[in-house]
């Protein structure tokens, strides 16, 4: 029960950030869709020992997220929440890889902490770009955004239908799973036979809802396409946007930034 | 098992990108065919009913533990194998945004593992001839549970594939395949017993609703996808392989493969112990041990040749790369403070 609630709540509250009106809400879907891409290719293009010339990259999540007002400690604890998968698999390197890479002091690490470290900050950058990008555009705007990239058109209209309705048959789950805990004791009918039940259920009731959908479409004349009043405008800012960040990843990806900057303090202290 | 951005290697996730985009571009051509755009909102409507069906959980029995439906099936038998295809996509692309399973790179080997396999595999070769024409509970049960048990299955193994050809993880493929399919043997089993109840449950109740499938006779040109599929697959894997990997992943898991099939072939112990000599008079590269149980991953030559490169680094020099690395954070957030700041 407590995951449907936390579900709803996270879809309902991702859907109120992209309402929000700031410079990185007003950009163009298709900007901000193609330059999170972009930032996820270069990031995992990296050989998997590589640290130091990561963090440079956590510029775009840091500033995107300051400018475009999400919260730092909700990003921070979306991630959390789903960090428990990535250590899992992660946490298999410093078993299988031993070999001494790096020393501080006298200390040795082995290569598979480092490449271990380097899956978790590859997975905090990827997963907190689809977080931002979801919590600036919406999913309506990276629907728009989808079928003006020239993704099937049926592809992105039923992309549309999926996204309204969730949150009218979550909230019937919800009430349904209200009524089957409430008739359950001792555990009794929380098997999989009624379950089975109770999502065959759902199921007939959303299709009657479908036909209905459809026929009321069908009387307001719906031929296909879902029209949405906001304009998209693919403005010079937004070309902008794509190239900075872009050759700022580049940049990054070929310059040891942090690798410099250690080196030009390091200068100045000597 | 949803795969991860981070686990990936940007070859590996095109490729499947690739695959999985030429799966959505090919159904949608097939569904617009055949279309009455009757169907579009059902199947948007029925990707909500997918990702709600999902919250239902309900106790497995005999452990404590709980389980979820995963849906391909379900998709597969009403709407037919594109239509379910494109629906299954969809609900991972719902995924993939607003709870981060997987991510976008990952979302391409996703929709193949999770939705290519029970729409395009499991229910044509193994559903509709069991479940066949005349439908009787007991062959809609036998259908369903041996179809998505066979389809977790290949799922799994594709999740097993993408991680080792990544490289970026360091599981060997052996052991990390012992670990996958008996979990998702019993995942399948559960889920299998739960798809058979909803879709005899609809069998009893609306019957003509699982014609929605059965309907479109055959799979035409099933050869055709699969050969497109392999195409594409291979040119962008081969294409991206130059930007990709300069690390000696490939090489890595061709060790993997050849240790693991000789450990796996000589349980009679002889031939073991032949080779286990033969190695041991011709081992002209002794670094590389290959029947030791590590498969000697760090004896590699390339990661040698790193260990070599790194570890000339002196304390003084790594030291200036960690004090560059948390200056970068530092100035990062201060960046973000300021931009922070000025928007109000």
């Amino acid at each position: 029960m407590a995951k449907i609630d936390s579900a709803f709540f996270n879809l309902g509250y991702l859907d109120r950030l992209s309402y929000l009106d700031t410079p990185v809400h007003r950009l163009d879907p298709r900007s901000k869709l193609i330059t999170s891409l972009i930032f996820i290719f270069v990031i995992v293009s990296f050989h998997k020992y590589e640290i130091s010339m990561l963090l440079p990259f956590m510029l775009f999540p840091v500033s995107i997220a300051s400018l475009g007002e999400i919260p730092f400690a909700y990003l921070a604890k979306k991630i959390m929440i789903v960090a428990p998968f990535a250590v899992m698999v992660g946490i298999f390197n410093p078993v299988f890889d031993r070999g001494i890479l790096m020393h501080i002091g006298d200390t040795g690490i082995s290569g598979g902490w480092i490449s271990f470290i380097s899956i978790m900050l590859r997975f905090i950058l990827t997963i907190s770009a689809v977080f931002i990008l979801i919590s600036t555009t919406g999913f309506t705007g990276v629907c728009l955004a989808l079928e003006r990239m020239k993704v099937p058109k049926i592809f992105a209209v039923q992309l549309l239908f999926l996204y309204r309705y969730i949150f009218v048959l979550i909230e019937e789950v919800h009430s349904m799973m209200a009524a089957r805990a409430l008739r359950s004791f001792n555990g009794r009918g929380m098997g999989h036979k009624v379950a089975g039940g109770i999502i065959g259920h759902l199921l007939l009731r959303t299709i009657d809802r479908a036909r209905r959908i459809h026929l009321a479409m069908h009387c307001r004349g719906f031929e296909g396409d879902i029209h949405i009043m906001r304009a998209m405008k693919f403005r010079p800012a937004d070309a902008l946007f794509i190239v900075a960040w872009s050759s700022a990843f580049l940049c990054f990806r070929f310059y040891d930034i942090p690798g410099i900057i250690g080196k030009v303090t390091g200068g100045m202290f000597r | 098992m949803h795969m991860a951005d981070a686990l990936l290697s940007p070859g590996v996730g095109g490729a499947m990108w690739a695959a999985s985009g030429a799966a959505i571009a090919y159904s949608t051509k097939k569904i617009k065919d055949g279309l009455d755009d009757k169907k579009v909102p059902l199947m948007g409507v029925l990707g909500a009913f997918i990702f709600a069906a999902q919250m239902i959980n309900f106790t497995i029995p005999g452990t404590g533990s709980s389980g979820h439906l995963g849906g391909g099936m379900i998709l597969a038998v009403l709407l037919g194998p594109h239509a379910a295809f494109l629906v299954m996509a969809s609900v991972l692309l719902v995924q993939a945004l607003f709870f981060a399973d997987g991510g976008l790179l990952a979302l391409g080997c996703n929709m193949f593992n999770l939705g290519f396999f029970p729409a395009f595999i499991a229910y044509p070769f193994i559903y509709r001839p069991i479940a066949g024409a005349v439908r009787s509970s007991g062959r809609i049960t036998a259908g369903s549970i041996v179809s998505v048990l066979l389809g977790l299955q290949l799922g799994a193994f594709f999740v097993v594939l993408e991680t080792v050809f990544s490289g970026v993880s360091e599981l060997p493929f052996r052991s990390f395949v012992l670990m996958m399919q008996p979990i998702h043997l019993a995942i399948g089993l559960v889920e299998g017993l739960v798809t058979a109840a909803v879709l005899n449950f609809i069998h009893k109740a609306e019957p003509l609703l699982l014609d929605g499938g059965i309907a479109q006779r055959g799979v035409p040109g099933f050869r055709k996808i699969i050969i497109g599929l392999l195409l594409v697959t291979t040119v962008t894997a081969g294409v991206l392989s130059w930007f990709a990997s300069k690390n000696p992943d490939g090489l890595e898991w061709a060790m993997f493969r050849v240790s693991g099939r000789e450990e796996l072939k000589n349980s009679g112990g002889s031939i073991h112990s032949f080779f286990e000599e033969l190695q041991g008079k011709i081992s002209f590269l002794p670094d590389y041990d290959f029947t030791s149980d590590k498969k000697g991953d760090e004896k590699d030559p390339h990661t040698i040749q790193k260990v070599e490169s790194r570890s000339t680094v002196d304390g003084g020099r790594s030291l200036s790369g960690i004090m560059g690395g948390c200056i970068t954070i530092l100035l990062i957030f201060f960046i973000g403070f300021i931009l922070k700041k000025k928007r109000k």
